[in-house]
């Protein structure tokens, strides 16, 4: 058999392999070039910007829970500006994919925000946050409503030739009707699953250990969530998926896939290893070796749900 | 270089009931380490603990002139800590570094004073032997609660190093916090109209200490560099969690992320909340 390939479609872009470093796991990326050649991912989702700097809320800004972290950071970030200024030309010198996480407080700042962009060289995707739970002044409330999901993603789609990927809350009733609802508005792809709203407290002093005293749950904990969610917008809708969610090794890589992602994000798993993405690329080799699979986009959905009662009854 | 080791556990001394020093044949990371960076340890293959925690690099062991592993000085405080005074002989750490901004030394002709509190004194003995390798005239002001836990006073007055200590009980040096012993010798200099260069002031300690020694330093027009300590999620500037609020050269304030900004902060461009 020749070399797997590794390689997957997200709307117009071909990804080499399904591995993306996750918005808000990795900087802008360049803070991990000296652990990780930055061209042997499929992509490199870069911290959420706003049209201008931000500084997030104060400390505490991480707590950790049971295979898990709870994080309230507030998008603390330098913005669109001066990433195309500052990070974008190191990015493109390391042939980075650069997939741009954008947030807006209004939908013309995600319009503005999506022209600039478009017209900046060397960016591969836009990834709408519509999903951070940590902020108050918007995005959420896009990510929270099926209107407002149609409307900012229909309204990003009008001006930028670039795939677009709302990135979707995990915190709703039915996020498979968020991914239609994207669908509808032209997204290329949609990626899930953000954080968790989620909170900690300190019982001896009885103050929450977040200075926002809510955040975002990440990590191990959240995966078996994150891959039923997977599961359920992979059946409503026919745009790829991309999966997120507690990965910490290949095995969670080819679960999502199996669940229905034609790609994953790799975000917690970051902070612990950030040598990590080598050792995930084997072990999806390997799998593909040992199951005689050419191409790591077959496995997509592959999921087998077909009954195994009557294997049980000759057993 | 960054490197992440599996390090042999070399042997684990516990210093107290809570104290330990830990010995890692982590020889990459030592041979390339400087005085002030430090480590990111996953002292578990499990999710529990999730997240690597930091250490400064305490010593770099060598014997015969080769650089065989490094040592991390840790207070039992929670999951990591507990890990780290636990482990025996054999068992194996994930050392992820060196990691962050180092100290800046000080050219010849410059006194260094090193203060510590408690935990704090984790940097300073590879810093103490860098400075006395450059012939640095160098102090160490360690204060602690209480005597039993000022260690390793030997290894540094071995090296020529002057020590100034302070406990909070009066079991061992001055019964006060360290600042006092270092305002009174900052003070005593006075009279002597020696130029705001004739020391250096570094520290390590709980942020009020060093809230304490910034402010000792300034008011008596010297140079600090403090090493902070955040909770940090990833050491390398991913994350954003280990912030700490800077003065920028227009004087306006922002968060800075203390694991590649730092650990090492100038005592004039840090902000206290």
């Amino acid at each position: 058999m020749g070399l797997a390939d590794l390689s997957v479609d997200i709307g117009s872009l071909r990804l080499q392999n399904p591995l993306i470093a996750a918005s808000g796991c990795f900087g802008y990326g360049v803070e991990y070039a000296e652990a990780v050649d930055l061209s042997t991912l499929g992509g490199v989702a870069v911290k959420g910007l706003f049209l201008k700097e931000r500084e997030g809320h104060p400390p505490e800004r991480i707590v950790e829970t049971p295979s898990g972290m709870l994080n309230a950071i507030g998008l603390q970030g330098i913005g669109v500006h001066r990433f195309i200024r500052e990070k974008l030309p190191e990015l493109r010198q390391l042939r980075a994919t650069v997939i741009v996480n954008i947030c807006g407080s209004t939908l013309d700042e995600y319009v503005e925000l999506a022209r600039i962009l478009s017209d900046a060289d060397g960016v591969a995707a836009l990834e709408l946050n519509i999903s951070c739970p940590n902020i108050k002044e918007g995005g959420i409330t896009f990510g929270c409503s099926l209107h407002g999901t149609f409307d900012v993603v229909n309204a990003v789609k009008k001006v930028t030739p670039l795939p677009v990927i709302p990135k979707l809350t995990p915190n709703v009733t039915d996020v498979a009707s968020f991914a239609r609802a994207s669908e509808d508005a032209g997204a290329d792809a949609v990626s899930l699953v953000n954080t968790f709203l989620a909170m900690a407290i300190d019982v001896e002093t009885r103050r929450p250990k977040l200075s926002n005293i809510v955040g975002g749950l990440s990590g191990p904990a959240i995966r078996p969530i994150a891959v039923r969610m997977v599961y359920e917008c992979r059946r409503a809708v026919k745009i790829p998926v991309i999966g997120m969610g507690g990965i910490a090794n290949a095995r969670d890589v080819l679960e999502f896939i199996i669940a229905g992602a034609t790609a994953v994000q790799v975000g917690t798993a970051n902070f612990v290893d950030p040598f990590i993405w080598a050792k995930l690329l084997d072990g999806i080799t390997d799998y593909m070796r040992r199951h005689n699979l050419a191409r790591i986009s077959d496995l997509t959905g592959t999921i087998d749900t077909t009954s195994r009662e009557k294997q049980w009854i000759s057993s | 270089m960054l490197v992440d080791v599996e390090a042999r556990v070399l042997r684990n001394t516990r210093l107290s009931s809570d104290y330990n020093v830990i010995a890692l044949a982590a020889p990459d990371i030592a041979a390339a380490v400087q005085p002030g960076q430090f480590v990111m340890v996953k002292s578990g293959r499990s999710g529990d603990p999730l997240l690597r925690r930091p250490f400064s690099v305490f010593e770099v062991l060598r014997s015969n002139d080769r650089v065989e592993g490094l040592t991390l000085l840790s207070k039992r405080v929670g999951a990591t800590t507990s890990i780290l005074y636990e482990a025996v002989e054999g068992d194996t750490i994930s050392c992820l570094g060196p990691l962050g901004r180092p100290f800046e030394p000080v050219d010849a002709g410059t006194e260094a004073w090193m203060v510590a509190g408690g935990v704090g004194l984790a940097p300073f003995a590879t810093l103490g032997e860098a400075l006395v390798t450059r012939r640095i005239q160098t102090t160490l002001f360690y204060g602690a609660r209480t005597g039993a836990e000022l260690f390793y006073l030997d290894w540094f007055t071995a090296r020529g190093i002057r020590l100034v200590l302070a406990t909070e009980d009066g079991s061992a040096g001055v019964r006060a916090r360290i600042t006092v012993p270092l305002e009174r010798e900052l003070g005593s200099r006075l009279p002597d109209p020696g130029s705001r260069s004739d020391v250096m002031i570094y520290a390590c300690g709980p942020e009020p200490m060093l809230e304490a020694v910034a402010n000792v330093a300034a008011k008596y027009k010297r140079s600090s560099q403090l090493s902070v300590e955040r909770t940090m999620g990833c050491g390398m500037g991913g994350c954003y969690s280990c912030v700490i609020p800077v003065r920028d050269a227009q004087s306006v304030r922002h968060y800075v992320r203390s694991c590649i900004a730092g650990p090492v902060f100038k005592g004039e461009d840090l902000v206290w909340d």
